[in-house]
């Protein structure tokens, strides 16, 4: 189903290499400390993966939204918080692509290219899921838009030079009275609060921001005014598709870690890869980790050939069928490696931790099922 | 739970109380730190918690023990999971010796342990020998009236803070034998302390012991006896498993229920959204199913009738009710369920040991099984 060119069959190949050799050995350290992830930012920067859907023209790789997925799992398998990195990072730049004038992206992209870092701010403490009933409040000024309010879980938030922040600008109208702004690191009136301690994806940096009379000049603004909801949901399909191939990364490594301790256990004379009901778990896994990522593949080909009508129900319905599969998947390997898998000497705890968050971020997956039942029942 | 007597009620009750006022404020502390907390061997030492299976005299419960045991250890699981395997732990550590010991070896220990201040291991697992308790390879070697204690144990809770322990070896090729060994004697060299997912202020940790010197005093039940009492110790530990994972479970969702009537989304309380509300129903089912299992196994076992199928029955059931239900309160509980500020990361990464130890559920099932053909007098070996 797969059919890459030979370019990028070389990219992917150069990925892989990378990712053995310098975000592997860095995964485990880089949970136990909770930091964001430096080491990964510095590489990543290096060849050129901080702008892989970014044109060349703008300093981008230029890649298919397919290859990126792939990139993607290929990172979360063996650190599912470097690939969020990169999730942030294109959320936070799509916006821009997507709807930005020439001058922003000519402004803005190559330095996301060159490793500047990005986020996507749309979450508040009331308007999660909800998320029209977010607060953060942008008033029009002679040529300024003065900004109030706050955000929080913010993926790379107060680490990032440019946020891209959804405001409303005409609170009554609700999905028609909200924009997107480009905000620099630095400005006047933004200020950070905590980075949240969280269960898993500790290798992530999610924070509080605050607006406080922060003023933007009206050339930040993404897209015309009031069209930012369309602009958000437009970058949320594309950010659930990069959340179901880490989703199948997470899972995809689960099973190669219980895979290689079930050869080498043995219990009861022999290894318990050869034990039945260790067997069909596998086989389970294996078998749901596959379908997760076909799905997902094909989420990401509508994308690529532009069958707009299928973004959305292909992207909800590839996020929480990868996440669930990888929560699934992860429960299931630390089970296979017994006490072993329970302590933080071996990966798969930290993998289940890690999973979790792929069913909550991006669109719970209820969520998901409300975007793709929806769909489906209008007959999409 | 229907039946139990006013002074059984009252326990709970001041059980209940007890983790609500001095548990709760104090699990999320022993989890972000890690760290075991002698407080709480106080508390339950002085209510009796940790002396529940000893002779009255000694300060055990005069009936319904593993009833009465499994329904305390629900009520402090719901408060804090660490804690409240600490209470299942006492029992099993010291069971081999409430079982089968000598009348001397129970002299010895019994006062001990009804002070409700030391603490009892039970070592049986190793780094080669999990499920396969039979492939142990740590050795006691006979010299005249003593034995040498040669090995090394893995995973022992409490480990690194009991005064005693119940060490399983063999004594023979295929002859296993119990042993009490004082923590404080010579060659009990204590390893590495266990960096869990989950029960972080619990202690486990691993146990070398070197020509470890025990008198043939010391040996549990008799000699050859360690198998026998270590799986009928899994008949009482089981249903306190499965009130671990109740617990777990129970405040969970609970906490998940409560949330959900608060938080608003798309102008609704969440428990109005059927995929919450369906959730929380789902949830409550497996806890009510679960009960219905506990409480069988424990008073089967109280009234003395085999009660292995149901013990392995409830443990796998609410341990994997437990797992998937922690997840979902998680998941009501959105972004803020992924964070340390609300308890149900907790849960769900407490939740997961439940599935593992005292048997995994795979073993649990192979002993379904074999006691379904047991019963059935059909024999395929
Ligand atoms: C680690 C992390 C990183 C994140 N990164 C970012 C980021 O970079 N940028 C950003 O903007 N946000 C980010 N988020 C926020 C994330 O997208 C939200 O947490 C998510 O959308 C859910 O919102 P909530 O937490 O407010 O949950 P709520 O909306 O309160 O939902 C609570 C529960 O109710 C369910 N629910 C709500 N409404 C319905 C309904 N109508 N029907 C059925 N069920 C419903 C949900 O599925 C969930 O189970 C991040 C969150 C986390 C935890
Ligand atoms: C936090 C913690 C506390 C503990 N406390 C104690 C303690 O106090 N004292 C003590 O002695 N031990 C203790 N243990 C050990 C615990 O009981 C073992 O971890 C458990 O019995 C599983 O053994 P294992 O980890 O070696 O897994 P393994 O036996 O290696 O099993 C690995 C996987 O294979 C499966 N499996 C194995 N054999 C079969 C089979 N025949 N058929 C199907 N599936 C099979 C298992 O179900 C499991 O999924 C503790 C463990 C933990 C994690």
């Amino acid at each position: 189903m797969v059919n890459l060119t030979e370019t990028e069959r070389i990219t992917l190949e150069t990925i892989k290499k990378i990712v053995q050799k310098d975000i592997r050995p860095m995964a485990g350290p880089l949970d136990e400390k909770g930091e964001f992830p430096w080491h990964a930012h510095k590489v990543f920067s290096e060849v050129g993966l901080m702008a892989t859907l970014i044109p060349e023209e703008y300093g981008g790789m230029g890649l298919r939204y397919l290859v990126f997925s792939m990139i993607l799992e290929e990172i979360s398998k063996v650190c599912a918080s470097s690939a969020l990195l990169l999730i942030a990072q294109a959320d936070g730049t799509l916006p821009i692509l997507y709807r930005g004038s020439e001058d922003q992206k000519k402004t803005f992209l190559p330095e996301l290219a060159k490793g500047a870092i990005g986020a996507f701010a749309a979450t508040e403490p009331s308007a999660g899921s909800d998320i029209l009933s977010m607060r953060t409040r942008a008033t029009y000024s002679e040529g300024l838009y003065v900004i109030n309010g706050q955000k929080c879980f913010i993926t790379n938030g107060s680490v990032a030079d440019l946020i891209c922040l959804f405001a409303y600008t005409d609170p009554e109208k609700r999905a028609k009275g909200i924009s997107a702004f480009v905000v620099e690191k630095g400005t006047p009136g933004l200020s950070y609060g905590k980075n949240e301690n969280k269960m898993g994806m500790k290798g992530s940096v999610n924070s509080e921001l605050f607006f406080d009379n922060m003023r933007i000049p009206e050339s930040h603004r993404i897209g015309e005014e009031n069209e930012g909801f369309s602009l958000m949901m437009k970058t949320l399909d594309s950010s659930r598709l990069f959340c179901a191939s880490q989703a199948v990364g997470i899972a995809q490594g689960a099973i190669d870690e219980a895979l290689s301790y079930s050869r080498q256990r043995v219990q009861f004379g022999k290894p318990i890869a050869h034990i039945q009901a260790i067997q069909f778990m596998f086989a389970d896994m294996v078998a749901a980790t596959e379908a997760a990522r076909l799905l997902t593949y094909q989420a990401a080909a509508n994308i690529d050939k532009g069958r707009t009508a299928l973004i959305s129900k292909y992207c909800a319905m590839a996020k929480f069928l990868a996440s669930d599969t990888a929560m699934k998947v992860t429960t299931d390997a630390v089970q296979i490696m017994g006490g072993y898998g329970y302590m933080k000497d071996f990966p798969v705890e930290r993998m289940m931790r890690d999973a979790k968050l792929t069913q909550i971020y991006t669109g719970t997956n209820q969520i998901m099922r409300v975007v793709a039942g929806r769909e489906i029942v209008r007959g999409g | 739970m229907q039946g139990l007597k006013t002074p059984q009620i009252m326990i709970l009750e001041s059980v209940r109380r007890l983790a609500r006022e001095r548990l709760m404020p104090l699990s999320r502390e022993l989890d972000l730190k890690g760290e075991f907390s002698w407080e709480v061997v106080e508390l339950f030492g002085e209510m009796g918690l940790l002396q529940i299976f000893l002779p009255p005299e000694f300060g055990g419960l005069e009936e319904d023990k593993c009833l009465m045991f499994s329904l305390i250890v629900e009520e402090v699981a719901k408060a804090c999971a660490s804690s409240a395997l600490l209470i299942i732990i006492q029992a099993v550590g010291s069971y081999p010796i409430v079982e089968s010991g000598s009348q001397e070896l129970q002299e010895r220990v019994f006062p001990r342990l009804a002070s409700g201040k030391e603490l009892i291991a039970y070592l049986v697992t190793e780094p080669d020998a999990g499920s396969d308790v039979a492939s142990i390879s740590t050795k006691a070697i006979k010299k005249g009236e003593y034995y040498l204690i040669q090995g090394r144990k893995c995973f022992g809770t409490n480990a690194g803070v009991a005064n005693l322990s119940s060490v399983l070896t063999k004594t023979a090729p295929s002859e296993y034998t119990f042993f009490l060994v004082e923590m404080n004697s010579k060659g009990v060299i204590l390893g590495k302390v266990e960096d869990k997912l989950g029960f972080r202020g619990s202690n486990t940790q691993e146990v070398f012991f070197e020509e470890v010197l025990v008198h043939e005093r010391d040996i549990i039940g008799k000699k050859g006896e360690g198998f026998l009492l270590a799986m009928k110790d899994f008949d009482m530990s089981r249903p306190g498993i499965a009130a671990l994972a109740l617990g777990i479970a129970e405040a969970a969702i609970e906490y998940a229920l409560e949330y959900a009537t608060k938080r608003v989304t798309f102008g609704q309380p969440l428990i109005k959204h059927q995929a919450i509300s369906f959730m929380i129903a789902d949830a409550w089912t497996l806890i009510e199913a679960g009960r219905g299992l506990m409480s069988k196994a424990a008073r089967l076992w109280d009234q003395g009738i085999r009660n292995t199928k149901y013990a392995s029955m409830a443990k796998c059931f609410c341990s994997d009710a437990a797992m998937k239900i922690t997840t979902d309160a998680v998941q009501i509980l959105g972004g803020y369920g992924y964070c340390k500020d609300y308890p149900v990361e907790r849960m769900f990464r407490d939740a997961k040991l439940t599935q593992i130890f005292e048997g995994a559920n795979q073993i649990q099932r192979i002993i379904i099984q074999r006691e379904l053909l047991r019963e059935r007098n059909i024999n395929l070996d």
